[in-house]
């Protein structure tokens, strides 16, 4: 049982502000990705869970135990570094058996667990091998198993699978997902790869600038973003914003088209590329450019001078310089406060 | 022309080092091996039957079997504290660095100044009341007090040019595997022997075998603070060659420690020798 909560940690270096007073619960074997643009405190926010960092402020607990001012030893986690932290001056036998070595586990339980966990990872064959003879995506797999072999409570990934090229990206994330919902861990994992979070993810966390905007189901995440942020930033391509102008009593004029809307207050339309189709009565929208995807069509336009894309079914034939009229799916329209940036329920 | 171009610019000092380095080093080893026009191993033998020719050499081994091992530990210290330094760093290594830029003599010249009789050793423990007339510390009667002299002054000279090379490879770790040691449980001890040590190895190798043969070549504060009553086979050399003009005599001395520089040197390079692959 590992629950990992996270009360109002808080990370000043110096005169900067790297996180700001952060809270979040992370269940039992839950994988929790941190998302976000690079720079926006997701490392800190990991190292501070490790230990190798001290927050300025706050608690961090690890099932059910204040940790935050134990050694990383003393936590209960395992590490899978950004470069991998491959030890260069020893085998990958060594390597994956460090950690069970330091925890002085008998030679045979040490041996057992670098066998499963190298096996796991499809590097059986390598076990005699320095770092300096393996690939990246091997080194890779190497800091997984090390990792796996202390069949720890939590295991926190920085990003492991930014430096692999984009194949072995794409396999490595399915084979991780499989092999960390056997294993059992609460896993905390950063990226900065909207696409890695979506799929991997139970929850996603979408930081920013120091802050956490949104932690919620990757689905929400996309369907209701909690802030303006997270609209767009999520989604390839992100969502548009159109200014909108109230009518009284919950009606809303955007870009010359009426439309339901919260019932007071001020407020900004927003719609998803991929939730727009082309009707008799919709957004007026200048064609700029057109990009085919394969099964989609990437449009992008103009609307009420504001530029404006919309991810359309390829067979409709769209050049450069037409006009189209795109509906908006109704029940997929969201709204934001322009003051607060956050969403109007 | 381009290939050749490379080579025709180290030319120039490749023939320096070889008229200048490797001729004269010839000449040695043809002279410790010939005497009056013979060849021969007389040199040798008349070298080893001469009652001060096993006091020299193991003055000499001694010396470098105390020196070195204190150094490399200071040396290590040293560096890791000035590693974790986040301010001040490069204060403290020109501080660390002065004894580097005096010369072995002077070194020595400072150190007789210290433990002369009418030394500052002298004056502190007569001023302290625990002696009360000046000593002879540096005397012939007590040859321990003269090698004591002799290896504090060698460790305040030369420590810090170990420590320099070893900032510079502690340096080049990332500290990243620093990191994952901790996660994964290695205690602060556990991470400087099982991580830091066996990636500083080449920095390890370098000041070393560097340290050693400065410490086979010892000299300049062996006569400052001694004069001959501790015989060193450098000192031998020179007397050999200056005091009793024999020059065959001189170079089989050389000879030796030449023998004893590569000896150890290989030793040294076996002994921390990093299989390829498994370098940073
Ligand atoms: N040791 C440090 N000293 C000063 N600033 C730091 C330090 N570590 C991180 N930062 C700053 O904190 C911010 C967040 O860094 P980081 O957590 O590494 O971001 P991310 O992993 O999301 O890219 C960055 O602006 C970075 O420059
Ligand atoms: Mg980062």
């Amino acid at each position: 049982m590992a629950e990992i909560v996270i009360k109002n940690v808080a990370k000043r270096f110096g005169a900067f502000t790297a996180l700001h007073s952060v809270d979040l619960t992370i269940a039992d074997q839950e994988f929790m990705v941190l998302l976000g643009a690079s720079g926006c405190g997701k490392t800190t926010l990991l190292r501070i869970i490790a230990g190798l960092e001290t927050p300025s402020q706050g608690e961090v607990w690890i099932g059910g135990r204040r940790v935050d001012h134990l050694p990383p030893r003393e936590r209960g986690i395992a590490m899978v570094f950004q470069n991998y932290a491959v030890f260069p001056h020893l085998t990958v036998f060594e390597n994956i058996a460090f950690g069970l070595r330091m925890a002085k586990l008998p030679q045979a339980e040490v041996e057992r667990r670098v066998k499963r966990t190298a096996e796991l990872m499809h590097i059986e064959q390598l076990l005699k091998r320095y770092s300096g003879e393996l690939s990246g995506g091997q080194r890779q797999r190497v800091a997984v198993a090390r990792a796996l072999a202390m069949e720890p409570d939590v295991i926190l990934m920085d990003e492991p699978l930014s430096n692999l090229d984009a194949l072995l990206r794409l396999e490595m994330r399915a084979e991780l997902k499989g092999v960390l919902a056997e294993s059992k861990t609460t896993t905390i994992y950063v990226t900065h790869d909207q696409v890695e979070a979506m799929s991997l993810a139970d929850r996603i966390s979408v930081m920013n600038g120091g802050y956490i905007v949104q932690a919620d189901r990757p689905t929400e995440v996309y369907r209701n973003p909690a802030a303006r942020f997270v609209g767009s930033f999520i989604g390839n391509p992100p969502m548009n914003f159109l200014p909108a102008q109230a009518q009284g009593a919950g009606r809303w004029q955007v870009a010359g088209l009426d439309f339901d809307g919260p019932a007071a207050g001020a407020a900004e339309f927003a719609i998803r590329p991929e939730d727009l189709h082309p009707a008799e009565a919709g957004l007026r929208a200048e064609v700029r450019v057109v990009e085919p995807l394969g099964p989609h069509v990437l449009v992008t336009a103009q609307v009420a001078g504001q530029p404006f894309r919309a991810v359309l079914e390829s067979d409709h034939q769209i050049s450069p310089g037409e006009i189209l009229t795109l509906a908006p799916i109704p029940d997929r329209i969201r709204w934001f406060d322009p003051e607060t940036q956050k969403a109007i329920a | 022309m381009p290939r050749a171009l490379p080579y025709l610019l180290l030319l120039p000092a490749s023939l320096f080092l070889l008229v200048f380095f490797f001729y004269p080093f010839g000449l040695v080893v043809v002279e410790s091996l010939t005497r009056g026009g013979e060849w021969t191993t007389e040199n040798f033998t008349r070298m080893t039957a001469h009652w001060k020719f096993s006091q020299a050499f193991w003055n000499t081994v001694w010396l470098a079997a105390i020196v070195v091992p204190v150094q490399l530990i200071m040396a290590l210290t040293m560096a890791s504290v000035v590693q974790k330094l986040k301010t001040g760093r490069s204060g403290l290594l020109y501080i660390f660095a002065i004894p580097l830029g005096i010369s072995d003599l002077a070194a020595g010249l400072i150190w007789l100044a210290i433990f002369e009789q009418s030394g500052f050793l002298n004056s502190i423990l007569h001023g302290l009341g625990v002696i009360d007339r000046p000593q002879l510390f540096l005397g012939y009667q007590s040859l321990w007090v003269i090698f004591l002299a002799v290896c504090l002054a060698e460790i305040w000279r030369a420590t810090a040019i170990m420590m320099v090379i070893i900032v510079a490879g502690m340096g080049l770790i990332p500290k990243e595997y620093n990191e994952a040691a901790e996660v994964f449980g290695a205690s602060r001890w556990q991470r400087f022997t099982k991580v830091t040590l066996p990636l500083l190895r080449p920095s390890l190798q370098t000041a070393l075998i560097l340290r050693i043969l400065m410490a086979f070549e010892v000299f300049a504060v062996v006569v400052a603070l001694g004069g001959t009553t501790l015989p060193v086979l450098m000192g031998e050399t020179f007397q050999w060659q200056f005091q009793l003009q024999d020059r065959g005599i001189a170079a089989a001395y050389a000879m030796v420690i030449l023998g004893l520089s590569v000896a150890f040197s290989l030793v040294v390079l076996r002994l921390l020798h990093v299989p390829k692959g498994a370098r940073i």
